[in-house]
């Protein structure tokens, strides 16, 4: 190994330790934003996936099954553009906010608490946010959400897990789409199962198609339970 | 490249303490980093080197980086593993009961200043 050296009169230069995670302020921001969306009674949950897994279908699938259950509104999280909130405003009538990371490829605590301040709160039971699709940076940064969830879809093969520990240890649910494709992929459901519950023991895990509604009343359902559980604790 | 929201983050802190120390310019930071951070050592410094010079305390100021290295401890079997190597699980048991001792830092250790 080599080692540099830079020489300095000794008097030069003062060190000030700090020692600190960068991620300690975030999650200080995080924490506080849970503790005030619980005052007001609003369930967030952190929805994460690799782009092209179907979220914003497996979105548009479970609200319109929960609408006339809960009160739900959205934020749509991505680098650019906004098709996917105009796409979940046609297709579900539900609002949708757009943010925009600008460039950045995760959204924080405070950015999280930004977009909400854009959101009309009044009698919302659950706001949904659509992270950036991604499955490295995301994980790192709490968002100040109840429930962190992840959509893995069939074509990114049953390993997926493995590759990225951090996602799927910091996620409490699993959604696994387009189980309609599984025979032309060699996707081993209960190899992803074992795989994910080794991250996580606790993960709920649901198999869905978003595309043919197959499973996303489970998912639907669950979705609701949580929400009113939330509450009533 | 999520080395750049990092950046931010190291940013303010760096900025935070040297106000609170009545300091003018910073001249370098060092950091922490684990081995399987995911941070990439290379990313972050290009980063930093790009908004760190927009910013009048930080101009030319040189981020130095620790590797911290990733170390793995098995609870079946009680020994410890370099993680990058071997992984989850145990090389000397087969255990899959094991967890990350270090090497996940993402730590701002000192700055000096001038």
């Amino acid at each position: 190994m080599l080692y540099q050296f830079t020489l300095k009169p000794m008097t030069d230069v003062k060190i000030i330790e700090i020692k600190k995670s960068v991620f300690a302020d975030n999650d200080k921001d995080a924490d506080a934003l849970r503790s005030e969306l619980k005052r007001r009674g609003v369930y967030l949950l952190n929805l994460m996936s690799a782009p092209g897994s179907g979220k914003t279908t497996t979105l548009i699938q479970t609200l319109n099954r929960i609408k006339d259950r809960i009160k739900v509104a959205v934020m749509e999280a991505d680098i650019d553009s906004d098709v996917d909130a105009v796409k979940i405003k046609e297709a579900t009538g539900i609002p949708s906010i757009q943010l925009h990371t600008g460039g950045m490829c995760h959204l924080d605590a405070e950015m999280t608490r930004q977009g909400l301040d854009n959101v009309s709160m009044d009698g919302v039971d659950l706001v949904i946010l659509e992270n950036v699709g991604n499955l490295v940076c995301p994980a790192e940064f709490d968002t100040g959400a109840v429930r962190n969830a992840m959509i893995l879809s069939v074509p990114e093969g049953h390993d997926k897990p493995l590759k990225y520990p951090l996602m799927f240890t910091v996620c409490d649910l699993v959604i696994i789409n387009k189980i309609d494709v599984m025979p032309y992929f060699d996707f081993d459901l209960e190899k992803c199962r074992e795989y994910i519950h080794m991250r996580n023991p606790e993960a709920r895990i649901i198999p869905i198609c978003a595309k043919t509604g197959e499973g996303v009343d489970v998912l639907a359902d669950w979705l609701v339970a949580e929400v009113q559980n939330w509450k009533q604790a | 490249m999520h080395e750049l929201g990092i950046v931010f983050y190291i940013i303010r802190d760096v900025k935070e303490t040297a106000l609170q120390n009545n300091v003018n310019h910073v001249s370098a930071v060092v950091m922490n980093i684990g081995e399987v951070s995911t941070v990439i050592p290379e990313y972050l410094t290009d980063c930093w080197r790009w908004a760190a010079d927009k910013e009048e305390m930080l101009k030319g100021c040189e981020l130095r980086i620790n590797t911290i290295p990733a170390v793995t401890r098995c609870d079946t079997c009680g020994s410890e593993y370099d993680t990058v190597r071997y992984g989850k699980k145990c090389p000397h048991c087969g255990s899959d009961d094991t967890w990350l001792l270090c090497g996940n830092e993402v730590e701002i250790k000192e700055i000096e200043v001038t």
